[in-house]
């Protein structure tokens, strides 16, 4: 980020939640960047950029896709990149229909279920070819099924499968069809005057941004963009991301230094949980999780990830399956029985946190283990974690403190309302004391991909254990007690390769661990012998390896991730300072520093590029390309995975090696991001009859109701928009804060940000007590009074947003408690990563405490039945549209839909 | 010093006019518990590498250690991510190893109980390994509804934190997956 020209920061308080990465944005600003900070409230992060753009919360996509048009139609593209780099200039089928003609859904949908078949969206077939482009072997199933998977979770690292590269291009982009001229249709109406209208952003100052933005990029400057759950938390993120995305493609800011989308991650390893995911959908290197009739052998499983024929390094996911398997089965795991595949148990539908939260509430839960996460403060609709915690049969908590989630059933709030009695909560509660992070060694990876080791500094106190300790023995005694077990359902458990060396003490080494995650040569010259890279694995059977993207970080026995060469001992780079996936790659998709002819696009941002002479890449950083393949290459039409990618594909990871600014497949909810309101808004969609994302996914409950949005009846009872953040201070549901007595005196109590306008129209007062109510439950917090927090013009019309912290929780244990936001919030999740939409909702704000006992139910429901909320209401999947377009959607539906095939809907579990 | 502190002779303006420290900012006006203290980096008895444990940003910390105890955090002068730089979350990580609240011994709370119980460790992993197979046995399902194999239980749910470490998630994943249990998920999705 020092090496931007200018930085965007959208979504993310950077300077409040990051601070020390920060100063990296502080360093470009010193350098002479333009730092600006779009966000519904001044924070830390505006007080330190040039500019702050406030806007109302999750109307990203129509300032986005505004700047987009911008670009598009006064030509400010970066043209030779965007013609080389990315699908541009790719033609999309004749039966793509997109939002601008169906008001507001893509062609493929299916009202019935809120999915997208996909097909329509597909490029187009080249001519020369065997006629009709093939999809991949069994996805003619419904996307439904790819929606159940998350698949838009599954394709974390890479592009979605094709079955093949032979694309139809027209380098002009004047083909009505290429991708260019269907991007500059559907972002035709993102206009200023609607940036204005929708977020509430003066036209002068939407210009500023974009010509800060165009200004600094091209050749000779790049712009970065910096993004956190801002962007993520909504019933549309995922599209969020995307829309930026398209545009950083379009200003050649990819794969260059001082560009790129930053995805600034909240916790220490959350990249780690995500590349060794403990996900539902997800095996280790975003391998997915097979699901049931679809990948019912390893072959129809291989099949899905990868054609052999498409591009880049996805067709070699046969060698990191056996390679998995070979990891976790050993000996048992052989060629004959597809290395054990059929150990692995299969999904039938979403079984994320939310769903599974609900099959607790309805009794289908039995055991839970919460480690080291606080649910019943830090998940959306907080009160319905808790209730449904009361359901299990047995419940283990690891943590360091009395988290409110182990103290549920003495402490929280429905107790207090008289809903609950302790003596009827028939939960068994384990809380088994956990280790700190210097009490144990291992790896976290931080936001840019890097694994860093921590050294063991001391042991844990008393009782306390590591996370790696308790499974190893929990996994011991369980194999331990089943052991001689001649029931088949057995086998995987007593298979599983299980020793892992201890030390004097019992504690498993974690380097052991880190070992069989990098992968070994099992046979021939070789055999015992780390793999130090991805490449070396093989299908056969004769290599292992637990995490293919991590394979390296053990190179030649070394751990590469406690690498610890001071910064003044190297570049800028810092290549020996703990170690990045994948093969210690800075910059992802490096080869677009480059221009198609492998020469650096200008001095000032050389990074990687072609030495002619010496046959190869070289650069500033490990060439994220294959090191040999000459610019000019073009391969043979037959040829398949690395082999197929020409020497100015870039994008190796994706199928046909180029960026996608429209996405045929990969994403659940629309090949391009469209504007929706949130599930809760108080104004109408002004681009679509369409309100909300039509493939949101919804649970219409009565324990989660929401408030009616724009012109219904009743939404003035909800008049004004929240939106939830994290504090310097603290950490997420405070389990790691609240308990820690310099981090609680800093920030002592749970508070709301209002402007003086708001706290003058409902009476307000500064330092005092406000009541806070949305459709789920009413909470409490000390008034602030700032002009950090200013009302919009939307449409003509004033609209305040508040904002609220949501680090605290009832429990008698913290040294603060205080109440939790999340208990205000309902459930709505983004379709494609399952995250719920926490970042905007719709409550009422009045002065003074909340009413205690059954007083705060009888509250919370006076609310509902002003506004007449039911199960029903912001449940329907598509609004109304007059007959003729009816119709025409329904042309252009889903197969299924029409009639024309028999495709049906498979959304078992998705509840 | 200590005879000259409680003489005229320790008067500041003579101290600072002695000592040479004219503008009064120096040794004159430390005070003796000040001379006396050394910091507690200095007298450690070894210094280890490791990572904030808060955000996702990977600020290197050095650990302090003193007698078996960890006497102090700070930031790590050679880390190019941090440049030996914290927060206050990172600045306040030696109260979270040392915190007085900390629990350190296993608790238990039985079906209905209205207080937390002690138990060894010991019985409460084993506790715990009888409850997953027995829950494994009651809501194993070999068939779904539609007579596919899923050999997979819905008994069983686990919600991690997303400060474990990567070879914490490994064996989590690995463990749970190898028994059936699908319902795994991180704060990674939250």
């Amino acid at each position: 980020m020092a090496n931007a020209d200018c930085v965007v920061i959208q979504g993310s308080n950077m300077a409040e939640c990051h601070p020390v990465g920060f100063q990296w944005v502080s360093e470009a600003k010193a350098r002479g960047a333009r730092v600006i900070h779009i966000d519904p409230r001044f924070t830390r992060t505006s007080a330190i950029a040039d500019t702050h753009v406030p806007v109302r919360a999750g109307t990203d996509v129509v300032l986005l896709g505004a700047i987009i048009n911008h670009v598009l139609s006064n030509d400010l593209y970066f043209h030779d990149y965007v013609v080389a780099y990315t699908n541009a200039a790719t033609l999309v089928n004749e039966d793509f229909v997109d939002t601008e003609d169906l008001d507001g859904v893509f062609s493929g949908y299916d009202p019935r279920t809120g999915t997208y078949d996909n097909a329509s969206w597909a490029y187009e077939a080249r001519a020369d070819t065997d006629g009709e482009i093939q999809e991949p072997a069994g996805d003619d199933e419904p996307e439904s099924r790819t929606r159940a998977r998350a698949a838009g979770q599954e394709l974390g690292s890479y592009g979605a499968p094709l079955e093949h590269a032979r694309v139809v291009r027209d380098e002009t982009l004047q083909h009505p069809r290429t991708v260019f001229q269907i991007l500059k249709r559907h972002y035709r109406r993102y206009t200023p005057q609607m940036v204005r209208d929708v977020c509430g952003i003066p036209e002068e100052q939407f210009y500023e941004v974009a010509r800060a933005i165009t200004d600094n990029s091209g050749r000779e400057r790049t712009t970065c963009f910096a993004y956190a759950l801002g962007w993520t938390q909504h019933s549309l993120g995922a599209q969020f991301i995307r829309a930026a995305a398209i545009l950083q493609l379009l200003m050649g800011n990819m794969g260059r230094p001082g560009g790129g989308i930053m995805a600034l991650r909240g916790h220490a390893s959350i990249q780690g949980s995500t590349d060794i995911p403990t996900l539902f959908n997800l095996l280790p290197g975003y391998l997915p999780m097979p699901v049931a009739g679809e990948h019912d052998t390893l072959e129809d499983y291989l099949s899905q990830i990868a054609s052999p024929l498409q591009k880049g390094f996805w067709t070699e996911s046969p060698a990191y399956t056996a390679s998995l398997l070979k990891a976790w089965f050993g000996d048992a795991a052989t060629p004959d029985n597809d290395f054990c595949f059929d150990y692995l148990p299969r999904l039938t539908g979403a079984h994320g946190t939310y769903q599974t939260t609900m099959a607790m509430l309805d009794g289908e839960v039995e055991g839970y283990f919460v480690v080291g996460q606080n649910p019943a403060v830090g998940s959306a609709h907080a009160r319905m974690q808790r209730l449904a915690l009361g359901h299990l049969k047995w419940l283990v908590v690891r943590d360091l403190q009395l988290i409110e989630t182990a103290t549920f059933w003495k402490d929280s709030p429905e107790i207090a309302t008289g809903e609950v009695r302790t003596e009827d909560i028939q939960t068994e509660v384990f809380f088994l004391p956990a280790a700190t992070h210097v009490e144990k060694s291992g790896t976290f990876t931080q936001t840019q991909r890097m694994l860093q080791w921590r050294h063991q500094a001391v042991r844990p106190p008393g009782e306390a254990q590591s996370e790696l300790d308790f499974f190893y023995e929990l996994g011991r005694r369980m194999r331990d007690k089943l052991a001689g077990s001649t029931d088949e359902r057995d086998r995987p458990l007593l298979d599983l390769t299980w020793d892992y060396p201890q030390d004097e003490h019992g504690e498993v080494d974690g380097e052991a661990v880190l070992r069989e995650i990098n992968g070994s040569h099992l046979t021939g010259e070789k055999a015992g012998e780390l793999l130090s890279s991805f490449t070396q694995m093989r299908a056969d059977g004769s290599t292992s390896g637990g995490c293919w993207i991590y394979t390296g970080v053990f190179a030649g026995g070394v751990n590469r991730s406690a690498n610890r060469v001071p910064r003044h001992e190297q570049d800028e780079v810092a290549a020996q300072w703990g170690w990045a996936w994948p093969m210690n790659r800075r910059i992802l998709y490096n080869r677009a520093s480059a221009d198609p002819q492998g020469r650096p696009w200008s001095e000032r941002k050389k990074y990687v590029w072609w030495d002619e002479e010496a046959g190869r890449w070289v650069g500033k950083d490990v060439p994220d390309f294959p090191v040999d393949r000459d610019p000019s290459f073009r391969p043979a039409p037959d040829d398949g995975g690395p082999a197929a990618l020409a020497g100015d594909d870039p994008f190796i990871m994706q199928a046909d090696g180029k960026g996608w600014l429209f996405a045929p497949k990969g994403m659940v909810d629309g090949p391009l991001p469209t504007h929706y309101e949130a599930q809760e808004s108080p104004v109408d969609n002004p681009l679509y009859a369409q309100q909300r994302n039509p493939s949101r996914l919804i649970f219409p409950r009565k324990d989660n109701l929401w408030s009616p949005s724009g012109e219904e009846p009743g939404s003035d009872v909800y008049p004004y928009v929240f939106t939830t953040y994290r504090l310097t201070e603290h950490h997420t549901a405070g389990g790691m804060s609240r308990w820690l007595p310099y981090l609680s005196e800093l920030q002592p109590e749970m508070f709301c940000e209002v402007s003086p306008e708001l706290a003058q129209e409902v009476g307000l007062e500064n330092g005092g007590w406000a009541t806070i109510i949305s459709a789920r439950s009413a909470i409490e917090a000390r008034v602030l009074v700032t002009d950090r927090v200013r009302p919009l013009t939307i449409a003509g019309r004033t609209l305040h947003q508040i904002g609220l912290p949501y680090h605290w929780g009832i429990g008698r244990d913290a040294v603060v408690e205080g109440d939790s936001a999340n208990d205000l919030l309902g459930v709505v999740l983004d379709p494609n990563v399952h995250i719920q939409e926490s970042k905007v909702a719709s409550c009422d704000i009045r002065p003074g405490r909340r009413p205690r006992g059954e007083e705060l139910l009888r509250l919370v429901s006076e609310y509902q039945s002003r506004a007449g909320t039911t199960a029903a209401t912001a449940h329907e999947r598509v609004d109304e549209v007059p007959p003729e377009m009816a119709r025409r959607r329904a042309a252009a539906g889903a197969p299924g839909e029409t009639g024309s095939t028999s495709a049906t809907a498979d959304t078992e579990g998705t509840g | 010093m200590a005879r000259k502190d409680s003489t005229f002779l320790g008067w500041p303006v003579l101290r600072q006019l002695a000592t040479g420290d004219l503008l009064g900012r120096g040794a004159s006006v430390t005070s003796r518990r000040t001379r006396e203290v050394t910091p507690r980096t200095s007298t450690s008895d070894r210094v280890v590498q490791s990572v904030c444990p808060y955000c996702a940003v990977g600020c290197g910390q050095k650990v302090f250690v003193k007698d078996e105890k960890v006497v102090q955090i700070e930031g790590d002068p050679d880390s190019p991510v941090s440049r030996g730089r914290l927060c206050p979350k990172g600045a306040a990580s030696e109260q979270l190893v040392n915190s007085p609240s900390r629990q350190t011994h296993v608790l238990y709370r039985p079906p209905g109980g209205t207080q937390w119980q002690r138990l060894d460790r010991d019985t409460a992993i084993d506790m715990i390994a009888e409850r997953y197979l027995e829950s494994r046995r009651n809501t194993w399902q070999e068939l779904d509804s539609k007579g596919r194999r899923v050999r997979r239980t819905m008994g069983i749910a686990s919600l991690g934190g997303a400060t474990l470490d990567n070879e914490e998630n490994y064996l989590m994943k690995k463990l749970y997956t190898a028994s059936g249990a699908i319902q795994i998920e991180n704060q990674a999705r939250i």
